[in-house]
């Protein structure tokens, strides 16, 4: 990470890409500061994401001590809590996992997995980095403004979100929420834009669509989503802004508060959840089809077997991206919707469950007789396959209208989207930094310490979600502050509450072991040579490791095969690289099929 | 949220066209190796900027298609005061199809090479825009004038909020207007100002197109055209 070489001068010129010009850093400032090289924008995006992560985990320990142990940490008050539960949300859900999978691993993987020198706008790259960190600012900013974050809950319903019984909601916390999602997603479609257009545009000599790694068909097909989604929080944003600021009724209805009428003419609150929906439903999708195609990839490469069914894979990823636009509305079974369009949309939700289930089957017959490597990426991807399978049984639950309304705001609803687009996910970011990390500093990450994250963020996830679910059962609710004097809750309720804590804050700290090795490795780790997983993939093909500024040396490669030539009978090692001439794997096609 | 989900299925259908020719039924396990053969395969190569910027105009698209939709549900509520569109708004409009015109006249003249007819119709796209903006502040002014503030009805919120950002949108071609003019000024590469130009002329009749959207809508055409259909479907 830190020694990058740069490489030759020569870097360019390469006969096919002469229309291509490639930036060149002329200082230490645009070579690691302001650099508009994507491997670069990739490490600084990734390195805020995580930063933020950090703080989202500690807000999470700060709400889960309050659960666990009401009443004994006094500076944990009512408001605190919601400010708390609404910063760890926005902030897990778009400013890391979005910007982790998109604005990190998209930035890094894209150009090198499809041969590309850079992404085709470095410029507008490098700003889009930029402006996220100026969004991730404006919102860190808002624990330090009179009034706090605000505690609107992450998301942001009117018209409690802008009114002076929520925290933030007359002072300056939820204007900064506001300005800085606005900011995010302008950054966010500059990045995205290049994502898209790289995918299109920059592919190398024989990388047709159908030879594209599942890792960038999942990215790819997450930013376009995100690009079509985002607009619709940014719209929602803006007219709650308007709501706030100059008065205006968008989303305010004619109400009362604290005895005073609002001067307020009779907005609709419904209208914010469709538009929030309208974004939040596909955000699910834009982190977990990176998720998806990162783990085909991973499974792939470490069970040493081509990956089955992948003209499946690619269409179900393509499947899921256009139907994840027409269920968002089952989050709002509970909003008085007439029953025709709850079951429309309940409809519509249980047909991903198909797409979706193609894509288990198909890691699931990858696996099948493959000569599985228990490496710390494997496990982590293994990790993910039953921890989504999981977390998607019980979407199927509250996907259904009549189990939903019951289940609807307890704390079953938070098992399941903490297992299906919390742990899920961030299960995948870990494995695909164990597994990518060699090539970016070129040193692997150290093994005991993998092991013991793996294992304890592992086991420590199920410990915290599962019971979890068991307290949702029982009609405990989200969102409460004090359940303490309700008389429905048993005292087991409070003992499993304070399990529950115990074992976040272990699996919390047990992250402090993550970061040290990322530090620790990039010195005393072991040389990992160019392809230490043995990969067919253009990234593990670079002349130089870490690859240098222009990815390629003189020549950029030519791509004569797909991404899952694995366990090549005949071959001299046991895999084909995608940049390697050479026979196909002949007549063993008709079992994959 | 029928907009939106209208235009999304426009892009769906574009999508799924585009997607049809990239051989997405090929079994690449199975296909020869030679990656020479699969260059038919391959898209003709079209500038990286243009495929970026229709991109751009899809996610702009949606931006507009998002509030209209948020206007339909709105307008459905029962404090609804529709409110009189200002006369100016009809020059305004002429202005904005002149500056469209102008940059279609730009995008021939760099085609042409004649240098003299670009200077003058990029001038004159760029006149006919500022003359847009500046009359739709007078239409704000009147309105105003006249009692249609902010806040008084969600009405007068949606057509401040729309006006407005259709004119950051124009704000920001005119910067990208003035960047191409200095190219025409100062040619350093006949591709590169000739792309820039029609990238100007491709955003200027989108952002056109979105102007005519808004008007229809605010003259009440749109709904008139919407209940036709739903009349000729029931």
């Amino acid at each position: 990470m830190v020694d990058v070489p740069l490489g030759p001068t020569g870097v360019i010129a390469a006969p096919d890409v002469e229309d291509v010009e490639l930036y060149h850093p002329h200082s230490w400032l645009t070579k690691y500061v302001f650099s508009q090289d994507a491997k670069v924008i990739a490490i600084q995006y990734s390195f805020v994401a995580l930063s933020v992560g950090l703080i989202a985990l500690v807000l999470s320990w700060l709400m889960r001590l309050q659960l666990g142990f009401p009443g004994v940490f006094s500076f944990i008050d009512a408001n605190a809590y919601y400010q708390f539960i609404t910063m760890h949300g926005m902030m897990m859900v778009v400013y890391v996992l979005t910007a982790l999978f998109l604005g990190g691993f998209g930035n890094y993987l894209i150009p090198l997995m499809v041969g590309a020198r850079d992404m085709v706008f470095p410029y507008v790259n490098m700003l889009s980095f930029w402006i996220y960190l100026l969004a991730v600012l404006i919102l860190v900013a808002s624990f330090f403004v009179p009034g706090g974050p605000t505690g609107a809950g992450w998301t942001l319903y009117p018209p409690q979100a802008i009114l002076s019984g929520t925290p933030g909601g007359q002072d300056w916390g939820i204007i900064l929420m506001l300005v800085s999602l606005m900011t995010f997603i302008i950054g966010f479609t500059m990045g995205g834009l290049n994502y898209v257009v790289t995918v299109l545009q920059a592919r190398a000599r024989g990388m047709t669509l159908m030879r594209m790694p599942l890792t960038v068909w999942g990215i790819f097909t997450a930013s376009f989503m995100a690009l079509l989604a985002f607009p619709a929080l940014f719209v929602g944003a803006v007219m709650m802004l308007f709501d706030r600021v100059l008065g205006t009724s968008f989303f305010m209805p004619v109400m009362v508060e604290m005895g005073q009428p609002l001067d307020r003419n009779g907005g609709s609150p419904l209208l914010f959840q469709h538009l929030f929906w309208f974004f939040g439903h596909p955000e699910v999708y834009i982190v977990a089809l990176p998720a998806f195609g990162i783990v085909s990839d991973l499974i792939s490469t470490h069970a040493r077997r081509n990956i089955f069914g992948y003209r499946m894979m690619v269409w179900a990823l393509l499947a899921i991206g256009a139907l994840s636009f027409i269920v968002w509305a089952h989050h709002m079974y509970v909003s008085g919707m007439n029953p025709y369009f709850g079951f429309f949309f309940a409809t519509t939700t249980l047909i991903i469950a198909v797409p979706t289930a193609i894509k288990v089957y198909n890691w699931i017959l990858t696996l099948w007789r493959g000569d599985i490597h228990l490496t710390v990426p494997m496990l982590f991807a293994l990790a993910f396959i039953v921890t989504f399978v999981n977390g998607g049984l019980t979407g199927l639950f509250l996907g259904n209208v009549v189990v939903d309304v019951p289940l609807s705001d307890t704390m079953f609803v938070v098992a399941h989207f903490h297992m299906v687009m919390g742990v899920a996910p961030i299960l995948v970011i870990f494995g695909a930094i164990y597994h990518w990390y060699p090539k970016v500093t070129g040193r692997m990450l150290n093994d005991p310490l993998g092991k013991l994250h793996f294992w304890v963020t592992f086991l420590g996830a199920y410990a915290i979600f599962f019971p979890m679910h068991y307290l949702g059962l029982m009609g405990i609710p989200r969102r409460y502050h004090d359940i303490a004097d309700m008389a429905f809750v048993p005292p087991s309720a409070h003992a499993l509450n304070a399990f529950i804590t115990i074992v976040a804050l272990i699996v919390g700290a047990t992250q402090l072991v993550f970061v040290f090795n990322l530090f620790w490795s990039l010195r005393h780790g072991k040389p990992a040579g160019g392809n230490p997983w043995r990969a067919t993939t253009l990234e593990w093909q670079t002349p130089e490791t870490p690859p240098p500024h222009g990815n390629w040396g003189k020549d950029l490669p030519v791509v004569y095969r797909w991404a899952y030539d694995y366990s090549v009978p005949g071959a001299d090692q046991d895999f084909l690289a995608q940049s390697q001439p050479g026979p196909t794997r002949a007549g063993s096609g008709s079992i994959h099929g | 949220m029928g907009s939106i989900l209208f235009f999304l299925s426009i892009l769906a259908i574009i999508g799924t066209w585009w997607l049809s020719r990239q051989g997405l039924a090929s079994k690449p396990w199975l296909e020869p190796s030679a990656a020479g053969t699969l260059q038919d395969l391959e898209p003709e190569p079209v500038a990286p900027a243009k495929v970026g910027l229709g991109v751009l105009l899809a996610v702009i698209g949606s931006f507009f298609a998002l509030f209209i939709s948020a206007y339909a549900m709105r307008m459905q509520l029962p404090d609804w005061r529709t409110m009189p569109i200002p006369s100016i708004l009809w020059l305004n409009t002429a202005m904005l199809v002149a500056s469209s015109l102008a940059l279609h006249g730009a995008k021939v003249a760099v085609r042409r090479g004649e240098t003299g007819e670009l200077k003058f119709t990029l001038i004159a796209a760029g006149v006919s825009a500022l003359a847009f903006l500046s009359g739709q502040l007078v239409a704000w002014q009147q309105l105003a004038q006249e009692g249609y503030r902010l806040t008084i009805n969600p009405a007068n919120d949606f057509f401040y909020i729309l006006t407005g950002a259709h004119g950051l949108h124009v704000l920001g071609g005119l910067v990208a207007l003035v960047r191409t003019s200095e190219k025409a000024w100062h040619p350093t590469s006949t591709d590169r100002l000739r792309l820039s130009v029609e990238l100007c002329a491709t955003y200027w009749h989108f952002l056109l197109f979105v102007w005519l959207v808004l008007l229809s809508i605010w003259t009440g055409w749109a709904g008139d055209f919407i209940d036709i259909c739903r009349q000729l479907l029931t």
